[in-house]
C-alpha cells in the first residue's frame, strides 16, 4: 500500500484540525471557573450585596473629598499622569449638574450651590453591569458571591469596549506605562501595565482581610459601606431613614453606589 | 494562480511599491505605539475609540457589500454580474482582514488578542464580530478561489461549492448587523442607543461598497483586456442609488426623532457633530462636507441620464464614498462619545503617528486587493470573462 502526497495532506490536515478542536474544548471548560483566592482569611468581611451610601451633606471642606480620593489612590497604585486625556481614577469629584444630568434637566432652577457642588464618583458596581456583558474576555466580572465588579488585568485585551458601555465613566484606561508616574508605591498591591483598563473595585483586597473599604474608612462617617441584603447593615438603616438617589436610574443597571443629597443648610 | 500576481509592468510594480511603502511608515509607528502604548494616539479617556475603530466599522461595511453582485447572480440569474461576482468577493476578502488589522491595531494589549479565544464570551457582541467575520473571510477566500479556478481551467466550479454561495449571501448582512450591536445596545450612549442602527448600516454599506466596486470595475477595464460590461457598471449604479437615498432617508430618521422629541441627550451629539456645542465643533465642516457630498451624490444618481454618462457616474461613486466615509469611518464613532457620561466635552482628532497607522492597513489591504485582482483579472483574460456555472 502506501499513501500518496495528497491522502498524507488530507490526513495531516484532519488530524490537526481535530487536535485542535480538543484543546480549545478543554479551555472552554476551565474558563467557566472564577478566580478565587485559595482559603478565606477568618477575618474577611462577608456580605451579597455589598454597596455605599455616600451622604454629600457630610462633604464640606477641600480636604474631606481629598483625603478619600489620596488614600484610594495612594494604596491601589492609581498614577497621577496630570493630563486629563489619558489620566487614570477610581474616585473623583464631578459636580452636581454633571453627575446627574437628567436631574438638572428637570430642574434648571436648582440652588447654584448645589448645582455646582463637587460629589464624589466611582464605580457603581451595577447590579446589571454593561461593562461585564460587554467583555469580550471575562476580563471585567460580577463576583458571584457579593456583587463587586472586578476587573482582572492580567487578562485584559485593551478594546475599551467597557468604557464605551460604562454609562458612568467610571472606567480609565492606561495609555503609557503607568509606573513612572506613582509617586510612591504601595507594594502590597499590584501596579499595572500600558494597555489595560482598571477601575474602583469597591477594595476587594481589603474585604479580604476583614477591613472596610479605603475610601469609607477616610471619610469620618460621610461614607458608609454594608450589605443591601442585610436589612439591619447600616446602609439599609440609611436607606431607610433618607431619601436617596442613584445615577441614571432610567438605564436599569441598577447601581450600587447611593447619594444622600442633602438641603441648603448643608450645601 | 498566484503566480499570476508576479507578472506585471512597471506600473504595476510602481504601484505595489507605493503601497509598500506607505505600509512601511505604518509599521515604524505601530512599532513605537506597540512601545509607548495608545497614548500616541488622539483617543483619551473620554473618546476612548477613534480612527482605528471607525475604520474598522466602515470597512465591514465594505466587505458586507460584496452580497450586492453575488445575490443577483447567484439567486436572480442576473447574468450582467457573472463577470464581477469574482470582483465583489475578492473586494470583500482584504475588507474584512483590513477590519481584523484595525481591531488588532487598536488593543491594548494585542500579545493578548487569543484571550478572545481562550475565554470565549458569548454574552458579548465582541465575540460574535469576530465568528462572523472569520466566517465571512473563509467562504469569500473558498468561494471566490474556487470559482476562480475553475473558470481558469474552463469548468463548472465543483458542486459544493453552492451551497457556501448561498451561506455566503446569507452571511453578509450579519456582519454588519452584528457590528452595529457593537454600538446600538450600550445604555449609556444616546448617538448610537437607536434601532435603525444596523439598518443604516446596512444601506450605507450597501451604497458605499457597490460605489468603489463602480471605480475599481473602471480601473479594471483602463488598464486590463477584462472589461466588466457596461449593463453591470449601469446595474450597480442604480444599486448604490436607492441605498443611498435609504441611508440618507434613514439619518433623517434619526434627526427626526432627537429634534422631535427634543430630549436633550438624544439631541447632543447630533448638535455637536452638526452645530457645535458649547462652542466646540472640531467635526462640524467634516459633517456639513459629508452632507453636502450625500445631497450632490443623489443629485447626480436619481437621473438616469446622467447616470448613464460614465464619467459622471464615477464622480457621483466617489461622492457617495467620501460622503460615506466621513459620516460612518468617522463622526458616527466620534460623535457617541461626545459628549461624554458627566456631559462633558472631550474633542478628539487623530494624530500623525495614528493616522499614519491607519494608512498603513489601508495600503496593506489595497496590496491584497491589487493581488487579488491582478490574478482575477489575468484570469478572465484568458477564458474570456464568462465563469461557467
Amino acid at each position: 500500500m502506501g499513501i500518496n502526497r495528497r491522502q498524507f495532506l488530507k490526513i495531516a490536515g484532519f488530524s490537526s484540525l481535530i487536535g485542535l478542536g480538543g484543546t480549545s474544548a478543554s479551555l472552554l471548560r476551565k474558563s467557566i471557573l472564577e478566580a478565587s483566592q485559595e482559603e478565606q482569611d477568618p477575618r474577611a468581611l462577608l456580605g451579597k450585596r455589598w454597596a455605599l451610601v455616600i451622604d454629600m451633606s457630610k462633604f464640606k471642606t477641600e480636604d474631606d473629598y481629598r483625603r478619600v480620593i489620596d488614600v484610594c489612590h495612594r494604596i491601589h497604585n492609581v498614577p497621577d499622569i496630570g493630563n486629563p486625556k489619558s489620566e487614570v481614577k477610581w474616585i473623583w469629584k464631578e459636580e452636581y449638574e454633571n453627575v446627574f444630568p437628567s436631574q438638572d434637566f428637570d430642574n434648571q432652577y436648582v440652588e447654584e450651590s448645589l448645582k455646582n457642588k463637587p460629589f464624589l464618583v466611582l464605580c457603581n458596581h451595577c447590579d446589571n453591569p454593561p461593562c461585564v456583558r460587554v467583555c469580550p474576555t471575562k476580563a471585567t466580572f460580577k463576583r458571584k458571591s457579593d456583587g463587586i465588579v472586578m476587573m482582572d488585568m492580567h487578562r485584559c485585551i485593551g478594546c475599551r469596549f467597557c468604557m464605551a458601555a460604562c454609562p458612568f465613566g467610571a472606567r480609565s484606561f492606561n495609555f503609557q506605562d503607568p509606573r513612572p508616574f506613582l509617586k510612591e508605591m504601595n507594594p502590597e498591591f499590584p501596579t499595572r501595565t500600558k494597555g489595560v483598563v482598571e477601575k474602583c473595585t469597591l477594595c476587594y483586597e481589603r474585604l479580604a482581610i476583614g477591613l472596610i473599604p479605603a475610601c469609607v474608612e477616610a471619610s469620618n462617617g460621610a461614607m458608609a459601606f454594608g450589605d443591601l441584603k442585610d436589612p439591619n447593615s447600616e446602609v439599609r438603616k440609611l436607606l431607610r431613614d433618607n431619601y436617596t438617589i442613584r445615577r441614571k436610574p432610567e438605564l436599569g443597571t441598577l447601581p450600587s453606589v447611593f447619594y444622600i443629597i442633602g438641603g441648603k443648610n448643608n450645601a | 494562480m498566484l503566480e499570476k500576481a508576479l507578472v506585471g509592468d512597471r506600473r504595476y510594480w510602481g504601484w505595489i511599491c507605493f503601497l509598500l511603502a506607505v505600509m512601511g511608515v505604518g509599521l515604524i509607528f505601530y512599532l513605537r505605539q506597540f512601545s509607548f502604548g495608545l497614548g500616541i494616539t488622539g483617543m483619551s479617556r473620554d473618546v476612548s475609540w477613534g480612527l482605528y475603530i471607525s475604520q474598522f466599522t466602515f470597512l465591514v461595511g465594505i466587505a458586507a457589500s460584496g452580497v450586492m453582485v453575488v445575490l443577483p447572480y447567484y439567486l436572480h440569474d442576473y447574468k450582467a454580474f457573472g463577470k464581477i461576482t469574482i470582483l465583489g468577493e475578492f473586494l470583500a476578502i482584504p475588507a474584512v482582514i483590513m477590519c481584523m488589522l484595525f481591531i488588532f491595531i487598536d488593543m491594548g494589549q494585542p500579545t493578548r488578542v487569543l484571550n478572545v479565544l481562550l475565554h470565549p464570551s458569548p454574552s458579548s457582541v465582541m465575540f460574535f464580530d469576530m465568528v462572523v467575520l472569520a466566517g465571512y473571510l473563509v467562504l469569500n477566500i473558498l468561494v471566490g478561489w474556487t470559482t476562480l479556478h475553475a473558470e481558469k481551467k474552463g469548468i463548472a466550479p465543483a458542486s459544493w461549492v453552492k451551497p457556501l454561495i448561498i451561506l455566503s449571501i446569507a452571511w453578509a448582512p450579519s456582519i454588519h448587523t452584528v457590528t452595529a450591536f457593537l454600538y446600538a445596545g450600550l445604555p449609556g450612549r444616546h448617538f448610537w442607543l437607536s434601532a435603525i442602527m444596523a439598518a443604516r448600516f446596512l444601506a450605507s454599506a450597501f451604497a458605499s461598497g457597490p460605489a468603489l466596486l463602480i471605480l475599481l470595475a473602471l480601473i479594471v477595464r483602463k488598464f486590463s483586456k477584462f472589461d466588466p460590461g457596461k449593463e453591470a457598471i449601469q446595474a450597480l449604479g442604480r444599486i448604490v442609488t436607492y441605498f443611498m437615498l435609504t441611508n440618507v432617508f434613514f439619518l433623517g430618521l434619526e434627526f427626526f426623532t432627537a429634534f422631535y422629541s427634543k430630549i436633550p441627550g438624544h439631541m447632543m451629539s447630533f448638535e455637536y457633530l452638526y452645530m457645535g456645542l458649547e462652542g466646540h465643533g472640531k467635526l462640524v465642516p467634516l459633517m456639513w462636507a459629508s452632507s453636502i457630498l450625500s445631497v450632490l451624490a443623489i443629485g447626480l444618481l436619481v437621473f438616469p441620464q446622467i447616470r448613464k454618462n460614465e464619467t459622471l457616474l464615477a464622480i457621483a461613486s466617489v461622492t457617495v464614498f467620501v460622503a460615506l466615509w466621513i459620516d460612518k469611518g468617522f463622526g458616527l464613532v466620534v460623535g457617541g462619545f461626545v459628549p461624554n457620561p458627566f456631559e462633558r466635552i472631550t474633542e478628539y482628532w487623530p494624530t500623525i503617528p495614528e493616522a499614519s497607522i491607519a494608512l498603513g492597513v489601508w495600503a496593506f489591504g489595497f496590496l491584497l486587493l491589487t493581488i487579488l485582482y491582478k490574478i482575477a483579472v489575468t484570469v478572465k483574460e484568458e477564458s474570456g470573462g464568462e465563469a461557467i456555472h
